[in-house]
């Protein structure tokens, strides 16, 4: 409990940092914030901008300007977004479940995948392993959304096997979630496959065949755990950068979420909806980090005496 | 009938490879234990795993006469081998540490031994896995059974993975080098525990390099060397009158207390150490800090061979690292030659640091893989030209007995003696005062040992150096020191002239580790007025054959 609690306040600093240069990176970008917020193209007149400046706070020194915004994040206050004058809160709050469902789902997919591949392979040789790795090493070299154009042209267009452009369907999640954990899977199967083969020669294995056990329950009694410690801190890892990748998939199938709010935000200048998304995405990678840690001493009891 | 029939058994790896293993022919008798003796790479690991058709893929394995409790085991399938394995036949490996999956609890390792081979109630396994813990000599089994390998001692590892090869009640236990990773007081007590399995009538096939641990509990002994076995016989027998000279080679390497080389005058006082204290702080919370080294005072006189004895934990090691100025100690300090050391400022110090040299226990971790013998020797010697400094180097390795051709090798292209060598001479090289040994030989074979000690004992007489001996094996601290401290728990509870200490200990624990020696029961060969013949204790041996 009291190692959680030093978690999260370690946590809370991060996402404070990532406030923190957020808020500096998006105020020393050139660019007219005053434009943004009225919309590119309308003229303004200097009264009417003085106007805008003053109300949204905006020629207020930086400090206080930094002071505000971090009071305003305290209070859970994300503001609006000047391009759909919406607040940001409920803006996300409608597309987070969409980008949720891709990521998840194509972690989720990359395990199964790389846990077939890497048992199937594991500690041999011959024509699978050579052909497995050879796939490993293409998908993992090729960049995600070439693989979602590719999956686009091949099985929508061509086969018509799955719809194109997000329809709220199931068979619309299949390619882009393949597109992303395709990569993902790559990675974890060249990781796992490792870890199987070096537990494999470690002696208690010795043992436990020694005691009768058949390669099936070794496998799941004893192997896979081990390999399971490294997974688990690449998946985390890997989550996180799940969420980047999401922004070009979400974009190349036309499905809603976080990613493609993201890049209309940038585009527009909208800086209130791209300092919460980057909040958003800190807090992320702090609640995964931390549930890695929390695992990991669940699966090696070695870790709990340094971790109570 | 016998539990285990071989006849000429050969084991190879790769077609067209010379078989690792030739020619074995064993049988094991209910309530007999026989002994497979030989050094690393002599191929009885391998042969141990092939009796249990754990060869490893691509060996091929192949015998006249295979039979397992009177069954032709030559053309059982993977099923049939399941089978057999864990039922029939246990298996104990050397490191509990590394032995048991150390992700799961002593009590889930044991109960797979149980449960694999008959169907028990859940009630029943718990029940089972307490009394097998019971019968293994295992205090507190309730408590132990939830416990993962890290948190027991050594000794309690070793207990319980002989309880989880005995799971299955098999009538053949082979124990492959079991106490070899086990300090001496807890090898005996191990010992006897094998040997209470052998008189409950199973049999018992025993893997070891260790002819001391062989006499106790052996009833015969195969020799092998290389593959071939070159003697075989009742223990008494081959011990008494070995017939190969290889047996021969054996018998006369393991150390036997007596004094290697004449004795030294000793030179002036030249390195002291005064009351020194080392705590480390505690792991967790709650938890008493560590006393590694408590109130420690030691004088070391130039040309001196100074043995430390004691077992893992006893703080030996801290007291090296103290020596040689790698960690300071909380109060008291070392003096070298009358001047301080520990109290100096690194700066200070380190144009100083040659005088005190360190050589490992395993040298194969002490050296950088990548570098060749002449740079590892190369970059303990003073900033002169390239071709001085392996002029210097060759002559250095012709004093530790190995030739320039060694030169341009890399540590993977050398034998454990050889790699233990180069180390002697890498520490010479800067023509230091004092030599820290921390456990130098334990991790050679007992031929090695003997040439790596030989060495030594030499070098000590041509270049005056001084011993700081450290190890866990009295045997070998007989062999070559003159004086010797025995610590535990990080105080020294006795020290004095080496033989005396052993030959009347003064302090009780002394008195238990005198105790727990395997002695070596040679009766007309062996001089048996000398002190009684130790173990050897080989951690983390490795080779090139490994």
């Amino acid at each position: 409990m009291r190692f959680v609690l030093q978690r999260l306040a370690a946590g809370a600093v991060v996402v404070w940092g990532a406030a923190t240069l957020t808020f500096f990176a998006v105020h020393l970008v050139p660019g007219d914030t005053v434009a943004a917020l009225i919309g590119p193209g309308t003229p303004v007149t200097p009264a009417l901008r003085h106007q805008i400046l003053a109300e949204s706070g905006l020629d207020d020194p930086l400090a206080v300007q930094y002071a505000h915004s971090m009071g305003a994040l305290l209070r859970g206050d994300l503001g609006r977004s000047y391009q759909l004058n919406q607040p940001v809160g409920q803006l996300l709050a409608g597309q987070v479940a969409p980008t949720l469902q891709l990521a998840v789902g194509s972690l989720v997919c990359a395990l199964l995948l790389a846990l077939l591949a890497a048992i199937a392979t594991a500690g041999r040789g011959g024509a699978t392993r050579t052909i497995v790795s050879a796939v490993e090493l293409f998908i993992v070299s090729v960049p995600s959304f070439w693989l979602g154009i590719v999956l686009l042209t091949v099985f929508s267009f061509r086969f018509r096997l799955f719809p194109a452009a997000a329809d709220g369907s199931l068979s619309a999640l299949v390619l882009p979630t393949l597109a992303l954990a395709l990569p993902l899977a790559g990675v974890l199967a060249q990781v796992i496959r490792q870890e199987l083969e070096q537990t494999d020669a470690r002696p208690f294995v010795l043992t436990a065949r020694a005691r009768g056990l058949g390669e099936t329950r070794l496998l799941l009694r004893h192997t896979l755990r081990h390999a399971l410690l490294p997974v688990t801190t690449l998946s985390g890892f890997l989550l996180g950068g799940l969420f980047g990748g999401t922004v070009l998939i979400e974009n190349i199938f036309a499905r809603p979420g976080l990613g493609r709010i993201l890049v209309r935000a940038v585009e527009a200048r909208d800086i209130p909806v791209v300092t919460a998304l980057v909040l958003l995405s800190a807090v992320a990678f702090v609640v995964i980090n931390i549930v890695v840690d929390l695992l990991h001493p669940v699966i090696d009891a070695r870790l709990r005496e340094v971790t109570p | 009938m016998n539990l285990l029939d071989v006849e000429n058994l050969s084991v190879s790896f790769g077609r067209g490879h010379r078989p690792v293993v030739r020619g074995v022919s064993l049988s094991v008798a209910p309530g007999e234990c026989v002994a497979l003796v030989g050094e690393s790479g002599s191929g009885k690991s391998v042969t141990a795993r092939a009796l249990l058709g754990l060869a490893g893929r691509g060996a091929r394995v192949g015998a006249d006469r295979l039979e397992i409790d009177g069954v032709d085991a030559t053309g059982f399938s993977e099923r049939r081998w399941r089978s057999v394995r864990g039922r029939r036949i246990g298996m104990v490996l050397q490191d509990a540490m590394v032995s048991l999956d150390p992700l799961r609890t002593i009590g889930a390792e044991i109960a797979e031994g149980v449960t694999l081979h008959r169907d028990h109630a859940p009630r029943d396994v718990r029940r089972r896995v307490v009394e097998l813990l019971v019968e293994a000599g295992v205090p507190e089994p309730e408590t132990r059974r939830t416990e993962y390998p890290h948190q027991l001692s050594g000794g309690l590892r070793q207990r319980a993975l002989i309880a989880s090869a005995l799971a299955a009640d098999p009538r053949l236990l082979i124990a492959d080098e079991p106490t070899t990773a086990l300090d001496a007081v807890v090898q005996a007590q191990i010992l006897r525990l094998l040997e209470r399995v052998k008189n409950e009538g199973r049999g018992l096939l025993l893997i070891s390099h260790d002819l001391a641990v062989v006499a106790q509990l052996a009833d015969r002994v195969l020799v092998l060397n290389d593959g071939d076995v070159v003697e075989s016989g009742p223990t008494a027998q081959l011990l008494e009158a070995p017939a190969h000279p290889y047996t021969r080679t054996l018998l006369d390497s393991v150390p036997t207390g007596r004094r290697r080389g004449g004795a030294r005058v000793p030179g002036d006082t030249l390195l002291t150490a005064e009351r020194l204290v080392k705590t480390y702080g505690p792991s967790r919370r709650g938890a008493t800090p560590r006393r590694a080294l408590d109130d420690v005072s030691l004088t070391l006189r130039a040309g001196e061979s100074l043995g430390v004895v004691g077992e893992s934990g006893s703080g030996k090691s801290t007291l090296a690292r103290v020596l040689l100025g790698l960690a300071a100690p909380d109060s008291g300090q070392v003096r070298l030659g009358g001047e301080p050391w520990t109290t100096l400022d690194e700066r200070a110090r380190r144009p100083l640091r040659h005088r005190v040299q360190l050589i490992h226990q395993d040298p194969y971790a002490a050296f950088d893989p990548r570098f060749t013998v002449a740079r590892i020797i190369g970059e303990a010697l003073p900033r002169t030209t390239r071709r001085q400094r392996t002029e210097r180097a060759a002559r250095l390795l012709e004093q530790v007995g190995l030739g320039a051709d060694h030169l341009r090798r890399r540590p993977h292209e050398l034998s454990g003696g050889q790699r233990q060598r180069v180390a002697v001479a890498r520490a010479l090289a800067p023509r230091p005062q004092v030599l820290v040994c921390d456990e130098p030989v334990s991790a050679l074979d007992v031929t090695v040992q003997a040439q790596v000690l030989d060495l030594l004992v030499r070098l000590r007489e041509d270049t005056g150096v001084a011993l700081v001996f450290i190890t866990h094996d009295l045997a070998v601290v007989q062999e070559i020191s003159d004086r010797v401290l025995v610590m535990r728990d990080g105080t020294i509870v006795d020290e004095g002239p080496t033989r005396e200490v052993f030959r009347s200990p003064r302090h009780e624990y002394t008195r238990s580790l005198v105790d727990a020696i395997p002695a070596l029961a040679r009766a007309s060969t062996r001089d048996l007025s000398q002190a009684p013949v130790p173990s050897r204790d080989t951690r983390q041996r490795r080779s090139v054959h490994d």
